[in-house]
């Protein structure tokens, strides 16, 4: 079980961003959400110089930190589309995703986000789990 | 100095699913894939993310506003309604299909452009469709 550590630092280095974040801005970190302020907002500079950050930050993959799992093969591109419009849909319906229910929701033991993450690991998990039967 | 913190934020959190490798959609499925070769990466991500997520919450309660904004907008329903499990659905669905939820799927754009750029013009589509279908509904009133 070595390799918890490079996860667990991972997240608390997420909790770290998640909290300067709010207490600096006084909102919550939700990728979702900022992305579709980038997108759709009149006032879109700083949710864009984010999403610019995370793109940066998280491709540090290989260059700076080391990584265990390669990639998986090439997809086809319908899964890819169909997967990418029910994400894009799917977290602003339900108001939020991994980061914003999953992290910043429960964080302060928020029902709706501690529903909506059960709900989201649940219908993944089953999807992965009929992906792999058929 | 508010453009600078968000960037430096955007940039940890980046980094932060980097050390964790949320950003290889592999890690994510072996997550998602409990009948197989089961990964718990995620769980001690979340698990990392939270406490210092749940200190941070403590802090935000004693102070009156935070340092560059003169309120707190912090979400406060607490009603479990249709949209927000029908939505939670649909993103586990797609979610599982890619093993890409929004940050790692935008960090695809440099890890892996060939699925990253799909995915993210598919996002922006699926994101889109929802904010075209939220006019048309408060139009009319």
């Amino acid at each position: 079980m070595e390799n918890f550590i490079l996860p667990l630092s991972g997240g608390l280095l997420i909790g770290v961003a998640a909290t300067l974040y709010l207490l600096t801005t006084g909102k919550v970190v939700g990728i979702s959400g900022i992305f579709a302020q980038a997108l759709f907002n009149k006032e879109r500079g700083l949710p864009i110089l984010f999403i610019i950050g995370l793109i940066l930050g998280g491709s540090t993959y290989g260059n700076l930190i080391p990584q265990h799992t390669d990639f998986p093969e090439s997809r086809s591109t319908l899964l890819l589309i169909i997967s990418g419009l029910l994400v894009g849909y799917g977290t602003r319906l339900g108001r939020g995703c991994t980061s914003g229910h999953g992290v910043c929701g429960i964080s302060r033991l928020s029902p709706r986000s501690i529903i909506a993450t059960l709900i989201f690991i649940t219908s993944a998990i089953i999807t992965v789990y009929f992906f792999n039967s058929i | 100095m508010k453009a600078l913190i968000t960037f430096i934020t955007g940039l940890l959190f980046g980094v932060g699913l980097a050390f964790s490798e949320m950003t290889n959609p592999a890690v994510v499925i072996g997550f998602l894939d409990i009948t197989r070769n089961w990964n718990p990466s995620l769980l001690f991500v979340m698990v990392g993310a939270i406490a210092i997520g749940f200190i941070g919450y403590q802090i935000q309660k004693r102070r009156k506003k935070p340092l560059f904004d003169s309120s707190w907008s912090i979400p406060t329903r607490k009603d479990i309604d249709s949209p927000l499990i029908i939505g939670s659905i649909l993103f586990g669905i797609g979610w599982g299909l890619s093993g890409y939820c929004p940050g790692p799927g935008l960090t695809a754009l440099i890890n892996n452009p060939s699925e990253g750029i799909i995915f993210v013009i598919a996002l922006i589509l699926g994101s889109g469709l929802f904010q075209v279908q939220s006019k048309l509904q408060t139009k009319p009133q």
